[in-house]
């Protein structure tokens, strides 16, 4: 009986310490969240848009996760010194200038990136300022 | 006899009420600008005094089809004008964004126009206001872009439109301007100025052009 309140006891604490290790992890992105929003509506929503939608063929939408997904690794890069290459988004050709937003640190950049990359349905987690250093040093 | 009285007073009572709501229905935007009394006669001798308003000045513009446009392609309507750059970074992607929701609003209603002047008179040619157009989604006669040469644009947007737009190398893109969407009625008068990058702003907006095209209909 003893041994197995003593297991019960035990598994319980793992659980716990498990959880709220991904507590802090969820409490870290939602701290990038809430400042990557501020951010995001300061320097992106006027061309991108409150949702993400874009502006015409003027500004790609941002909603599309395959982009974003697999040019990742760019989007920092993207940001920080602007891009003149255009995109195809859904067939649609997109020719603007993104302008290049150099005033921006790794750490506003990774805020920034976990907010478009966690809203306008997509979901793809953490990125932290780190990533952002490594990401930057390997600019197309 | 009181009796009468009675009525005859509830009756003018009544009447009267009747006027003030019929008042308060009739709502009028307001006319801005400059104004001056002129004195006119009429025809059979007799003096009255009658108020001259500030209008907006004959123009003559490239449009984003490369072909001159005049005021005569706003006679008898209204109109919702802007300046803005095609390269603008800033306030103008939003402003458009707004506008162009008043536009969808109204798109293909023959009473009213939109137009947007750009002040980049180095950059944005006709062609580049063309392409513009295209991506914006909104290349229609309804909104017609126009370019002019710096000194007509710029006196007509601050004498004229009272926005203030300037060059000015410190700024992000080159260029300052208020980003006000200008409304003006078929007398070419400007009846309402609305910041473009507030929605609520632009909502207003949206009400005012509906009390202006009832007040014109008349």
């Amino acid at each position: 009986m003893r041994k197995i309140i003593l297991l019960v006891v035990f598994s319980i604490a793992i659980c716990s310490i498990i959880y709220s290790c991904q507590n802090a992890s969820e409490m870290e992105q939602a701290k990038y969240m809430t400042g990557g929003k501020d951010l995001y509506i300061a320097n992106c929503q006027n061309c991108h848009g409150a949702n993400g939608e874009g502006l015409g063929e003027l500004a790609p939408p941002l909603t599309d996760s395959t982009f974003l997904k697999e040019n990742k690794a760019q989007l920092a890069c993207i940001i920080k010194n602007g891009s003149n290459k255009g995109v195809v988004i859904n067939g649609k050709n997109y020719q603007g200038k993104m302008p290049a937003f150099s005033k921006l640190h790794d750490i506003d950049l990774a805020q920034v990136i976990v907010y478009v990359t966690n809203s306008f349905g997509n979901k793809q987690g953490m990125y932290t300022y780190e990533q952002v250093a490594n990401d930057l040093a390997t600019c197309k | 006899m009181i009796k009468f009285k009675n009525i005859s007073s509830i009756l003018a009572l009544l009447f009267l009420t009747i006027n003030f709501t019929a008042c308060t229905n009739e709502k009028k935007l307001p006319i801005y600008g400059q104004r001056e009394a002129k004195i006119v006669k009429e025809k059979d001798g007799t003096q009255r005094v009658d108020t001259v308003y500030q209008t907006i000045p004959a123009f003559k513009f490239l449009n984003q089809d490369s072909t001159y446009i005049t005021q005569d392609m706003f006679k008898g309507k209204i109109y919702v004008a802007d300046f803005f750059f095609t390269s603008c970074t800033t306030i103008c992607p939003t402003m458009h964004r707004n506008l162009k929701t008043v536009y969808e609003q109204y798109k293909g209603n023959p009473d009213i126009l939109f137009l947007s002047h750009t002040i980049d008179f180095k950059y944005d040619k006709p062609s580049v206001l063309k392409k513009y157009a295209q991506k914006l989604g909104v290349d229609v006669p309804q909104w017609q872009f126009v370019y002019g040469s710096k000194d007509e644009i710029y006196n007509l947007a601050e004498k004229s439109y009272l926005t203030v737009v300037k060059e000015d190398s410190t700024a992000t893109d080159g260029y300052i301007h208020q980003g006000w969407l200008v409304l003006i009625d078929k007398e070419k008068r400007m009846r309402g100025a609305y910041d473009g990058t507030k929605t609520e702003e632009v909502e207003k907006l949206k009400k005012d052009i509906v009390t202006l095209l009832a007040e014109e209909k008349k």
